[in-house]
């Protein structure tokens, strides 16, 4: 897995030839690693990845993978993948069907000087206060790849002790792309 | 019925029809070893791992069933590595059971403990790290499901010691269902409306190929394939991995294709005007150069992993199917290509300008290798199944046997795994114990398995093992002569150390050496009246002799090198 520098810097160094793999896998041990070993041994690169349990049975997950078409023919990709036993399901979602989410945390030093500054970059962008001590606030974000961008772009004003993000997960915007059900 | 999860796994071993395994006992897979004694299996014992799993790929390569290894944890599973990557490569259908500590020291660096389903993971088609007795008899039903359906591969299963000593209540899956697969769909209805496209292709072309490869023979669609290339009269080529799959006496088999390909087979290709690829996979040693690969040519491709679609060439036809049923298919249609007359001259005046050569045999000094090769054959019974290692001596084997029927070719492709000679003879030889076997090995090859003709002397496996012992690592001599200035670089091995003839001796076969014709003729006369004990010659070879034709690796398939006294001709 080549993961882009620096670390932070995910969704502004993804690619313009991205794409979202929305993979459906059985829920076993070692599964992750099959997927991620297939994406090093083909050369493959991937950007990023989030993994949850998916909708409706315990014994699927959800495997989303911002995937780069450039290191290789997405079809490629795609096929290789699918040829994993315990992938089950592969949509493939274009960048511009797609609903896009992350998750942003960060943590902020904070002083009596910047306090209330920090307070208008939180109201204006969306974001939450989730923890306050004297010396720090932790915020989150939920929101589009590009509002975690723009929310860390206006975090650089301030001294950033954490920031972590989740990678992304999606589902394609209703009419589109359909996902392909899950087999029983 | 209550069963240990050893006994359970010898049971779903018969259950599948097993009938022999290949292995060699260790601490971790010791349980299963006790019930193996009662049961009907024949287990060979071999000298080293990696001979279990040559001999597993050995015996599925020549009788078309899963073959199947049993080795312990740790340096038992990793022996046998090897074996796994080169069955992946070439699409061979192996299951290969492993011992692993008990699941509760999974992780604690445990005496002979290594982590087997990560190691393989990308070298095998599935893996299976057993989790209860009660979990083993689909695991296996699984392993030999995957195995063999779809395109073939290697499938490991590693079963922890606290597990095959546990009890369980003895059951079987009975339907595919059961094997809880949701992943897994080897194989979809074919696609008529490609199959028509292809037809469309086929009509136009009129100067088809059959490009012939490993899943031909995968899918045992060889009476297919006869049938068609005779009622459309194309030209055949086949794969180092499809030899056999066509027969090598039919006027339209052009030979082997690729690297050290027939002349005729190799510019057939580059002039083609159709390309069907029937159970090929583009290897690189077939397309030389792959902008310059049969630049002109339209290209069918059939395979049952799409994941070959468009990987190395793109298609414009790409069927997703078994071979057998897409030449059916195209039968029933009457599909036909134009009036091939003219390209057929064509070809006829490559097939006549250049075939196989070598120089006249020498009656005093070194053996010429393609003439030993010839001798054997020529001696041989119909047949005989030919095995290789990997090197000067399997190009050699490849292009002067002359092979007529499927599973007769056994042999490393895609990894190249020289040793893979000796014990996959052993291998073919269990499974066919009717026929003859011969090994075309390299003195290289022999020495990195050749532990395993004691297995063959232990089991009663006789196998004949032909060296062609030039005391060079020989394909690597070739390369550095011609490309690397004459600069030979560590590739000298000696004629005489080891000594073959007291090393087969010491290891209970009957070892011979042939340093003349009138020697060789004799060896080989002598090997083929033996046939309770294995037999090993050692032949002393020319090493300066090359395998031509020659395409230097990453040219163009168009700058073929001939043999060097057909050169003027060119």
């Amino acid at each position: 897995m080549n993961t882009p520098e620096p670390f932070l810097g995910v969704t502004s160094h993804t690619p313009v030839r991205h794409h979202i793999l929305s993979v459906m896998v059985e829920n076993k041990a070692g599964v992750l690693a099959r997927v991620a070993g297939l994406f090093a041994r083909r050369g493959f690169n991937i950007y990023s990845l989030a993994v949850a349990p998916a909708e409706t049975k315990a014994r699927f997950s959800r495997i989303t993978i911002v995937v780069d078409a450039e290191s290789a023919p997405l079809e490629q990709i795609v096929e290789q993948l699918d040829k994993l036993v315990n992938v089950v399901a592969i949509s493939d979602i274009a960048p511009k069907d797609a609903l896009e989410r992350e998750l942003l945390l960060a943590t902020i030093k904070t002083n009596v000087d910047n306090r209330t500054s920090l307070l208008d970059v939180v109201g204006s962008s969306g974001a939450a206060i989730v923890d306050v001590d004297a010396k720090s606030v932790t915020l989150m974000l939920a929101g589009t790849p590009a509002a975690c961008d723009e929310l860390e772009r206006e975090l650089e004003n301030y001294t950033t002790l954490e920031l972590h993000r989740t990678g992304r997960v999606a589902l394609p915007r209703l009419g589109k792309a359909a996902l392909i059900a899950i087999p029983d | 019925m209550q069963l240990t999860g050893a006994q359970a796994l010898i049971k779903s071993l018969e259950m599948e029809g097993v009938e022999v395994v290949f292995g060699l006992p260790g601490g971790a897979i010791l349980p299963v070893y006790d019930p193996l004694i009662d049961s009907s299996i024949r287990h060979v014992l071999v000298r080293h791992e990696q001979g279990a799993g040559h001999m597993a790929e050995g015996y599925a390569l020549a009788t078309g069933r899963p073959g199947v290894a049993m080795v312990t944890s740790g340096p038992g599973a990793t022996n046998i590595v090897t074996p796994i990557g080169n069955a992946h490569m070439d699409s061979t259908p192996l299951v290969v059971i492993t011992g692993q500590v008990a699941t509760a020291a999974i992780g604690t660096d445990a005496f002979q403990e290594c982590d087997i389903t990560g190691i393989t993971m990308g070298i095998t088609k599935h893996n299976f790290l057993v989790k209860s007795a009660h979990e083993i008899p689909r695991a296996v039903a699984a392993a030999f499901h995957i195995a063999t359906t779809g395109r073939p591969g290697p499938v490991l299963v590693d079963v922890p010691k606290d597990i095959t000593q546990s009890m369980m209540e003895w059951w079987y899956p009975e339907s595919i269902e059961e094997l809880d697969l949701p992943g897994y769909h080897p194989t979809v209805d074919l696609d008529a409306d490609r199959v028509n496209q292809a037809i469309e292709l086929i009509k136009d072309a009129e100067r088809p190929v059959l490009y012939v490869g490993g899943g031909t023979l995968k899918s045992h669609a060889s009476a297919q394939l006869l049938a068609f290339a005779e009622r459309t009269g194309m030209p055949v080529v086949t794969t180092l991995m499809a030899r056999g799959a066509f027969p090598d006496s039919h006027p339209q088999h052009l030979g082997m294709p690729g690297m050290h390909g027939m002349y005729s087979a190799v510019i057939a290709i580059q002039k083609s005007d159709l390309l069907i690829s029937l159970g090929a996979r583009f290897d690189d040693r077939v397309t030389g150069k792959i902008p310059a690969f049969a630049p002109n040519a339209k290209v069918i491709h059939v395979d049952i992993d799409k994941a070959e679609f468009n990987k190395v060439r793109r298609a414009d036809v790409a069927i997703r199917s078994n071979v057998a049923a897409v030449l059916e298919a195209w039968d029933a249609e009457r599909a036909m290509p134009q009036n091939l007359e003219v390209w057929w001259k064509e070809i006829d005046a490559w097939r006549e300008a250049y075939p196989l050569v070598y120089d006249e045999p020498n009656d005093d000094g070194l053996l010429r290798p393609q003439f030993v090769v010839e001798s054997i054959a020529k001696a041989a019974a119909p047949g005989t199944i030919v095995a290789s290692g990997v090197g000067q001596h399997q190009m050699w084997a490849s292009q002067f046997w002359k092979f007529e029927e499927p599973g007769t070719w056994v042999n490393s492709g895609g990894a190249g795994t020289m040793g893979f000679g000796v014990p996959a003879a052993i291998g073919a030889k269990a499974g066919r114990p009717d026929r003859v076997v011969w090994c075309i090995d390299g003195d290289g090859c022999f020495q990195m398995t050749a532990q395993e003709l004691v297995t063959a002397r232990a089991e009663g496996i006789p196998i004949k093992v032909a060296i062609l012992n030039n005391a060079y690592l020989g394909m690597v001599r070739q390369w550095q002569e011609m490309f690397y200035d004459e600069r030979y670089s560590e590739v000298y091995l000696s004629p005489d150390l080891p000594d073959y003839v007291k090393w087969a001796e010491a290891m209970g076969c009957v070892g011979l050496r042939a340093t003349n014709v009138a020697e060789m003729h004799a060896a080989i006369a002598t090997a083929n009246s033996i046939n309770d004990v294995p037999v090993v010659i050692d032949f002393r070879t020319d090493s300066s002799e090359k395998v031509f034709p020659m395409v230097a690796a990453g040219a163009s398939n168009d700058d073929i090198m001939v043999h060097p006294r057909q050169r003027e001709s060119q």
